[in-house]
């Protein structure tokens, strides 16, 4: 029925249906694979994804970065795949494909014309159990990783000091490890740990497969059955325990020198409480504080520190409702000239203040709201942003169900929502404060 | 046993998919000339607007004027300042963004078909009356120096600056556009109008609009939305000189991974060669894992995270480059692989494999790329910006098949210069030095 109906939508009008969600399909396999398909017959393209549920903050003590080196290393070859084939395959048809890890997932990709993805899947399903490498083959490829964290951390102050403000955030959750690794543990990382990751995570029952694209749910079910519905589930995967959070008592301060440093900044992040399944109000809640305080413009955050007391050259809130365990809540204010550090955070303290004492700008709530309802037309345009949003709840806890409620549930927060999750996060004995300065040139 | 299924699925499989963009060259009746594309399944319109020129039009001594008046449009316009801009934007949900680069200033909007006439009345305002106000000017100007301190100390940037530098010399693509600490200090508002006067002007404009909206009403808007403009702008800038002398320069600065740039002499994309040294230059630096740079310097060496090289065309030069960075311990040797292949790929030149390889990825590859409204507008503009008319899109892949193994490899001879392969290195290199001029 619906695959009918899609025709004749093509045929009259090549339209999309008026919601995302109706884009959205879902089924899980016999092996409990999850499958999401997404449709978009707009272009002859599909991307073709697979996501486990694990990621960096599923590694065990001690091999830190394992998860994101096994993520390169399958690229290396299955039983029945040379070294480097599978992107070469990809590449002779037309495609692109890589992967990526973060601290509760772990996805890898393909973009192709439509008519390639029963080979996408052949490969992809057959790299997810039959993977093949050796000792030879993992020593080059850890010195990728070597100069991939040097790259992206080493030669950059402020990912050199975000990891050390993670890992004062965290007293015990692996969240306060870098996803990339600690570069003392990545130089030890051995064919053992890799094969010991992947045995442990890799299977259909922990897998996810997201299809987005010019696909139809039926033809998707057929070539998902025949390739990774045939692979066993593993019936040894463990359950998600990952060490929790304690009662977080003492407030942190950080300070990173750096000569690379020319413009020093504050950061502040709390620890903060995430979307969970079927209780997502107060995620949605924080969510909106992010964007009255920090979110753009016209910002709580702008408007007192950069417009009224030019305190700020910029400033910025974020919050990271996807997650498993709990997330945070940050903001950071990079002083105007002259402003000093200590000045510019108290600064940022009595508008943290004074915003509990004198509420939310119902005006900005109502553009805040209209952005959010707007947004949810302009994803329709790109159906890669819509399967991320699938991959991410999916491998972070929620449900589809979850994912479609969110919408609503950000429509339906009001004022004293979000001054109640404001009151509840913003304690300091939750936070870290941190401070990023080139040291002093003594003469 | 999967190469024998793989093979068959590629046999299945083996014609790429067709781009399928109905683009309408439409004239206003003000005589305004874009590319439409019209397609009402979602309600939004993504709309393109580019104007030839850009940052190189800083007139001398005002370097960072362009790039400072294009931050300030959307800092207040019309009866509006920068507060209620941005409050009355938000609460249409559209979205503006004003990017100046070296050879264009791009203007990328989106807006709802529910509130199109009062988003596009904000967008004329601010291109046609930006206010300009001096709490704005010192407000941004803040900014844009704190990017430019910072700029000063990130090894990515000081590269990049370094590089351009020395290739490009006084020519503005010599020097950021963001402008130095003294020339963007120095800049007051007659220099923010006078750079407004000489960059955004209709005799340098392209368009493109795709999404839900008609030809009829795309003609009104684009009349009302720019008829405010002025006809003629600044003269455009003259040709650059690349100079590329062959050889390595250091400049030292204390970080842990080297950060190399590197170039020769480039094509132009009117050349009949163009195609060839496109592929060639896939095949030798152009993305994806397969590369030869990527399967020397990365797959067989772990020498580095990334190693790519692109055909840059400018509109006043045109270099071939590319980037590595490497541990300050092993860049000498990721330097001696790329100088390695470039000499070795000249002399050798590519397979037929290689060839057949790189072409069934590009023109597989290239219908890819037109897959929603913000994309094909994009594409749809630059297309324009560089002199191709809309049949290119049916016609592309077939200049790509017609490249032959001859070709491509004589291209390799006659443009490939190892001699004159310039490398730039910025950090501390063990077993590199060296200075140019």
């Amino acid at each position: 029925m619906r695959r009918m109906f899609a025709c004749l939508i093509l045929t009259l009008a090549a339209a999309l249906p008026a919601r995302a969600s109706d884009q959205v399909t879902t089924f899980t396999l016999d092996n409990g694979m999850d499958v999401v398909v997404i449709e978009d017959h707009r272009a002859p393209v599909v991307s073709h994804m697979v996501w486990y549920r694990a990621g960096s903050a599923d590694e065990k003590p001690g091999v830190s970065g394992v998860a994101h080196f096994l993520e390169h290393l399958l690229f290396k070859g299955t039983e029945k795949m040379e070294p480097g084939e599978f992107s070469a395959t990809v590449a002779r048809n037309g495609g692109s494909d890589n992967a990526f890890t973060s601290y509760d997932y772990t996805a890898y990709f393909q973009r192709v014309a439509a008519d390639r993805l029963e080979l996408m899947m052949q490969m992809e399903s057959d790299r997810m159990v039959n993977l093949q490498i050796s000792e030879a083959d993992i020593a080059t490829e850890r010195d990728v990783i070597i100069e991939e964290r040097n790259q992206r951390v080493e030669n950059n102050p402020s990912a050199l000091f975000r990891e050390q403000a993670s890992a004062a955030q965290y007293l015990n959750h692996r969240y306060g490890v870098p996803i990339i690794g600690w570069q003392h543990e990545m130089v030890d990382l051995g064919l053992d740990d890799a094969l010991d990751y992947y045995e442990t995570y890799y299977a259909p029952n922990n897998a996810i497969l997201i299809v987005a694209g010019d696909v139809y749910p039926d033809e998707v079910r057929a070539l998902a059955e025949k390739y990774y519905g045939v692979i066993p589930a593993n019936p040894d995967l463990p359950e998600r325990m990952r060490a929790q959070e304690p009662r977080q008592m003492a407030e942190r301060r950080i300070a990173y020198e750096d000569a690379r440093v020319a413009q020093p900044y504050v950061t502040r992040s709390y620890l903060a409480p995430e979307r969970d399944s079927g209780a997502q109000e107060k995620a949605a809640a924080l969510t909106l504080l992010a964007e009255i305080l920090g979110g753009g413009t016209t910002s709580l955050l702008n408007e007192k520190l950069q417009f009224d007391t030019r305190t700020a050259v910029y400033t910025g809130a974020w919050y990271g409702g996807m997650a498993l365990d709990d997330t945070t809540f940050s903001i950071s204010v990079v002083p105007a000239a002259g402003v000093t550090l200590p000045e510019a955070e108290a600064a940022l303290d009595e508008v943290l203040a004074n915003f509990l004492e004198e509420g939310v700008d119902a005006e900005q709530l109502e553009r805040i709201k209209m952005q959010i309802r707007a947004s949810e037309i302009y994803v329709r345009d790109d159906v890669g942003q819509l399967a991320n949003r699938y991959g991410r709840a999916l491998t972070q806890g929620l449900t589809v169900e979850d994912v479609q409620a969110w919408p609503g549930l950000l429509e339906a927060v009001t004022e004293e929502d979000i001054l109640a999750a404001a009151r509840e996060v913003f304690a300091k004995k939750n936070a870290v404060t941190g401070y990023i300065t080139a040291p002093e040139v003594t003469q | 046993m999967i190469r024998a299924v793989l093979a068959l699925v590629l046999m299945l499989a083996a014609l790429p998919a067709r781009a399928d963009v109905n683009i309408k060259e439409i004239t206003s009746p003000g005589g305004i000339d874009a590319w439409l594309v019209e397609d009402h399944s979602i309600p939004f319109v993504a709309l393109e607007l580019r104007f030839r020129g850009g940052a190189a039009l800083d007139a001398p001594g005002k370097r960072g004027a362009i790039n400072l008046m294009t931050a300030l449009l959307e800092e207040g316009a019309g009866e509006l300042d920068s507060r209620a801009f941005a409050r009355e934007t938000e609460a249409l949900a559209a979205s503006f963004s004003y990017d100046a680069s070296q050879d264009s200033i791009s203007i990328s909007a989106r807006f709802l078909t529910e509130n199109r006439a009062e988003a596009l009345e904000l967008l004329r305002q601010s291109l046609v009356e930006p206010r300009f106000d001096e709490e704005a000017i010192d407000r941004v100007r803040a900014q844009v120096l704190s990017v430019i301190q910072s700029n000063a100390k990130d090894p990515s940037e000081i590269a990049g600056q370094q590089f351009s530098s020395l290739v490009f010399g006084d020519h503005p693509y010599g020097s950021p556009l963001e402008g130095t600490v003294d020339s963007v200090s120095a800049l007051d508002r007659e220099d923010l109008l006078a750079a407004h006067d000489a960059a955004l002007a209709r005799d340098r404009l392209y368009v493109s609009a795709v999404g839900d909206v008609t030809e009829e009403d795309l003609g009104a808007i684009l009349d009302d939305l720019l008829a405010g403009l002025p006809e003629t702008g600044a003269p455009l800038p003259s040709d650059a000189d690349p100079n590329l002398p062959g050889g390595i320069e250091v400049v030292d600065y204390a970080t842990p991974q080297s950060i190399v740039t590197f170039a020769q002499p480039g094509i132009d994309r009117d050349d009949p060669d163009f195609f060839a040294a496109y592929i060639l230059n896939h095949i030798l630096g152009g993305g994806g894992f397969e590369s030869r740079l990527m399967e020397e310097v990365r797959e067989k060496r772990g020498l580095t995270y990334g190693v790519y090289s692109y055909l840059l065309d400018r509109d006043g030069a045109q270099i071939w480059m590319g980037r590595v960075a490497s541990a300050n311990d092993r860049v000498a040797e990721a330097v001696a692989v790329i100088e390695e292949e470039w000499a070795k790929l000249r002399e050798t030149g590519v397979t037929a494999e290689e060839l057949a390889d790189a072409k069934t990825y590009l023109t597989g590859a290239y219908p890819l790329r037109f897959d929603g409204n913000g994309p094909i507008a994009n594409i749809a503009v630059s297309m324009q910006m560089e002199g191709l008319e809309p049949d290119y899109i049916a016609n592309r892949n077939a200049m790509v098949e017609a490249v032959t193994l001859d070709d491509i490899n004589r291209v390799a001879r006659e443009l490939m210069d190892p001699e004159r392969l310039t490398f730039v290195v910025v950090g501390q290199p063990v077993g590199l030095s060296g200075t140019l001029n």
